[in-house]
């Protein structure tokens, strides 16, 4: 065993984080500023004020570096540094009307706006009506903005025929993903008309975004699917050490970092010329619930476990060399080793941006680690990305004996927010 | 099944939390501009005067205590007049209240549990009560009848049911056993705000406090449906269902009703909906949820409706969205009744996962608004 399993790394986000909250402004003083109007507002309107905590205890930030900008070409949480924790979810849009759902997308985007800069949504989490339910659910009161992203995403069912006048405007490469061998996907944890991928450093504030829009959506959306995510799998930045998955191992060392335009450009950004307007600057989402047959892993030899990931356990290096980022010689791996068969190379040059959590939801009835990888793949194209790997992972990888697919989605991922006038889907409902 | 909040904030809290913002609030005495004093600690609730005049009322709670607190004003049979929970240590709270002469105690809770440290106060005089617009008194004026015509009508459909079970009749108390709660579910929240009688009527199984007898209705249900017997004991129960329900049949035209209790009032009905008997945890045994359901979002409805001239002028939005909601969701229900005009209900444990979902959606869809409809009244 490599020594370098047991000594904490400490990663160069958490030193500054440090630096940044010491000198931070408190979300008091946040709101003293930005909340002056918005207090008077309440007021205006019959805010009351009533629960007059004087709570200067309340150290919260939303400090400069602690917030991932919103607006910009690109959405954010795509190439975005990758955060430690994961909300995602999916939902079902049960308006019929146009009007409405572009409403909704204009409101939740006010909502992510004001969510990833630290804010609570509406009027806040206290001092209006007594009678009435605060516009903020306020578990997040108090937090940093924690570097949230908010990420959106459009589902194949939302271009359907005379639902909302798109089917004109699907993408090509927007393709329902064909059912690959050894699928077992549970209809209840797959699919959706929509997406919203939540990533933060703290859960709380990742559940607190995501419930604020389902909130928001109700009447117009219900959540079909959620899941949380801890500890992410791979990194868009060149860490120290690539994080490790549910099985011990490093295995997202050759992920797209998210400083190589020209490789985002390539694989990850859909282009002007690539056939659909709207989506320049956006991306592709393919989400799977890959479930992990924990226990049987566990009683899995060392040797083996290191021949079906076609690196090592300690170290992470690619079989036959000794450090992680090595170039790998695919040829010194087994024929069916995972590393192998996803590779670039072995796949006609498909790459995919990798921003995958391990998941635990408990145990299953059975008393098994319910637990495994929810990947998340951008890409340019899906049926250049996701599905060229996946036809070949999923007849020959090794690793199938221990994994298994239980949930999948797809989503057209329009490009970012430009600024305070703009809002999510403008140019695909334009 | 839920505790008694029948809170009577008013719009009065409004005017008084803008004079407190603007200061205006901070005179000492209870003589003058109505504010009461507590100061609350974790062994102690001292109150600055023990009697006051009548009508708007702000007491003003300070926590010097080590444990969060919570003030409730009481009527002398335990009815909340007014609460307000979470005072954290070290802070102060305004409540307001619409208080008629006559006696109540005040309650601070350090750690929020057991009955509090209490003081008796007194209200004075005539006491100007708030004024509301024609158009709100109107609403609870209306809300009250139906309220009252809601419980009468329900007497004879209860004793069917009763009768049924003392004769030992197995089916025609299956039969009976549902169409006996309608009038109730209707008005749950009103009934419940007499807190004794819920809990001796309407308490399931896994609601019951060690040592509480079992009774009411759904102690029968389990008899009737998932043992499919009536015994003797079965029979007294019918007997004691009767008796309670005439004393809610008599209390229930006295119950304190504001144009914010009932839009909450209608709120809590959904919520009703969306924590019983979506998941079919109500009748576990009958699975006639869905009446209870449709019930439910009647006495909702007639809330809202009655409320509806004014939160529209308020809020026309809300009033939209609200009446294209509660439509949605009575269509959804009819899905389920093959009779639109009946209350023959598909049984719940026939109703899939995936409409038990869309159901579920309907509900938060509603409830989500309906939850907006207070403040739209009290503005």
């Amino acid at each position: 065993m490599s020594e370098s399993v047991s000594k904490p790394e400490q990663g160069p986000e958490q030193a500054t984080e440090e630096q940044q909250a010491k000198g931070a402004p408190s979300r008091r003083s946040v709101l003293g500023w930005g909340g002056a109007g918005l207090a008077l507002g309440a007021a205006a309107a019959g805010g009351t004020a009533l629960a007059l905590t004087k709570d200067s205890d309340m150290v919260s930030a939303a400090s400069a570096g602690a917030a991932v900008p919103f607006h910009g070409e690109h959405q954010a949480g795509i190439a975005s540094a990758v955060q430690d924790r994961l909300h995602f979810a999916a939902f079902d849009v049960k308006t019929k009307s146009r009007d409405e759902l572009i409403k909704l997308l204009k409101d939740w985007t006010e909502a992510a706006r004001l969510m990833t800069a630290g804010h609570p949504v509406g009027e806040g989490g206290y001092g209006g009506l007594p009678e009435a339910p605060p516009d903020d659910t306020g578990e997040a009161l108090g937090l940093k903005a924690s570097r949230l992203t908010l990420t959106i995403g459009f589902g194949p069912g939302l271009f359907a025929k005379d639902r909302f006048g798109l089917e004109g405007k699907r993408p090509e490469a927007l393709v329902e993903l064909e059912s690959f061998p050894g699928d077992n996907l549970d209809p209840a944890r797959s699919g959706g008309d929509l997406c919203v991928q939540a990533c933060a450093d703290d859960p709380q504030v990742a559940v607190h975004a995501i419930r604020q829009l389902a909130r928001i959506g109700f009447g117009k959306t219900a959540v079909r699917w959620s899941q949380l995510g801890f500890g992410k799998t791979s990194s868009t930045t060149p860490d120290a050490q690539t994080p490790r998955n549910m099985m011990g191992f490093k295995d997202g060392t050759r992920n797209v970092s998210g400083t190589d335009n020209a490789a985002l450009d390539k694989h990850v950004w859909v282009g002007a010329s690539d056939g659909s307007d709207w989506l320049a600057g956006g991306s592709y989402l393919v989400a799977r619930r890959i479930r992990m047959h924990i226990e049987t892993w566990d009683r899995t030899s060392l040797g083996e476990q290191e021949d079906i990931i076609g690196r090592d356990k300690g170290e992470g290096a690619p079989a036959g060399k000794s450090k992680e980022r090595d170039e790998p010689f695919l040829k010194a791996m087994k024929p069916d080793a995972h590393v192998r068969l996803a590779h670039p190379d072995t796949n006609d040059g498909a790459t995919i941006l990798r921003r995958g959590y391990s998941f635990t939801d408990g145990t299953d009835g059975l008393g098994r680690l319910d637990a495994g990888l929810f990947f998340l793949a951008y890409q340019r194209d899906v049926r250049k990305g996701f599905v060229q790997i996946q036809r070949r992972l999923s007849k020959n990888d090794s690793l199938n004996e221990y994994i298994q697919h239980v949930g999948s989605a797809v989503f057209a991922v329009p490009p970012g927010v430009r600024d305070k006038d703009d809002w999510w889907g403008r140019a695909l409902f334009a | 099944m839920r505790p008694a909040r029948l809170t009577v904030l008013t719009a009065a809290a409004v005017v008084a939390a803008l004079s407190a913002v603007t200061g205006c609030s901070e005179k000492s005495d209870a003589s003058g501009d109505g504010v009461i004093h507590v100061t609350a600690t974790d062994t102690a609730c001292d109150v600055s005067t023990k009697e006051f005049p009548a009508g708007k009322v702000q007491f003003e709670v300070a926590n010097k205590g080590e444990k969060v607190t919570e003030l409730y004003v009481l009527f002398p049979d335990g009815r909340i007049v007014a609460e307000r929970e979470n005072i954290g240590a070290g802070t102060q709270a305004n409540i307001t209240a619409e208080i008629k002469p006559g006696s109540y105690e005040i309650a601070c809770k350090p750690g929020m549990t057991g009955d509090g440290i209490r003081q008796q106060v007194k209200a004075t005089g005539q006491g100007a009560t708030e004024k509301r617009s024609p158009e709100a008194d109107a609403a609870v004026a209306a809300y009250r009848k139906y309220v009252q015509e809601q419980a009468d009508e329900t007497l004879p459909k209860a004793q069917a049911f009763a009768d049924a079970v003392k004769a030992g009749d197995v089916e025609a108390a299956k039969k009976a056993y549902a169409p006996s709660r309608i009038g109730w579910e209707r008005t749950e929240p009103v009934a419940e705000s007499f807190g004794d009688i819920d809990p001796k009527v309407d308490v399931r199984e896994d609601g019951l406090e060690t040592g509480q007898e079992w009774t009411g209705w759904h102690k029968l249900e389990k008899s009737l449906f998932a043992e499919n017997k009536i015994d003797d004991a079965d029979k007294k129960l019918a007997e004691t269902l009767m008796t309670d329900l005439a004393e809610w049949q008599k209390k229930v035209g006295q119950a304190e009703i504001t144009p914010t209790s009932m839009a909450n009032g209608a709120k809590e009905l959904l919520d009703e909906v969306a924590t019983g008997k979506v998941t079919g945890e109500e009748e576990a045994y009958s699975h006639t949820d869905l009446v209870d359901f449709k019930a439910n979002v009647e006495g909702a409805q007639k809330a809202y409706e009655l409320l509806k001239p004014v939160a529209s002028k308020n809020d026309a939005e809300l009033a939209k969205q609200l009446d294209a909601q509660f439509a949605a969701l009575n269509t959804l229900l009819d899905k389920y009744r093959a009779d639109k005009t009946g209350y023959e209900f598909t049984a719940y444990d026939k109703v899939g996962a995936a409409e038990r979902k869309e159901l579920s959606d309907g509900v938060n869809a509603l409830a989500e608004p309906l939850s907006k409809l207070a403040a739209a009244v009290a503005k």
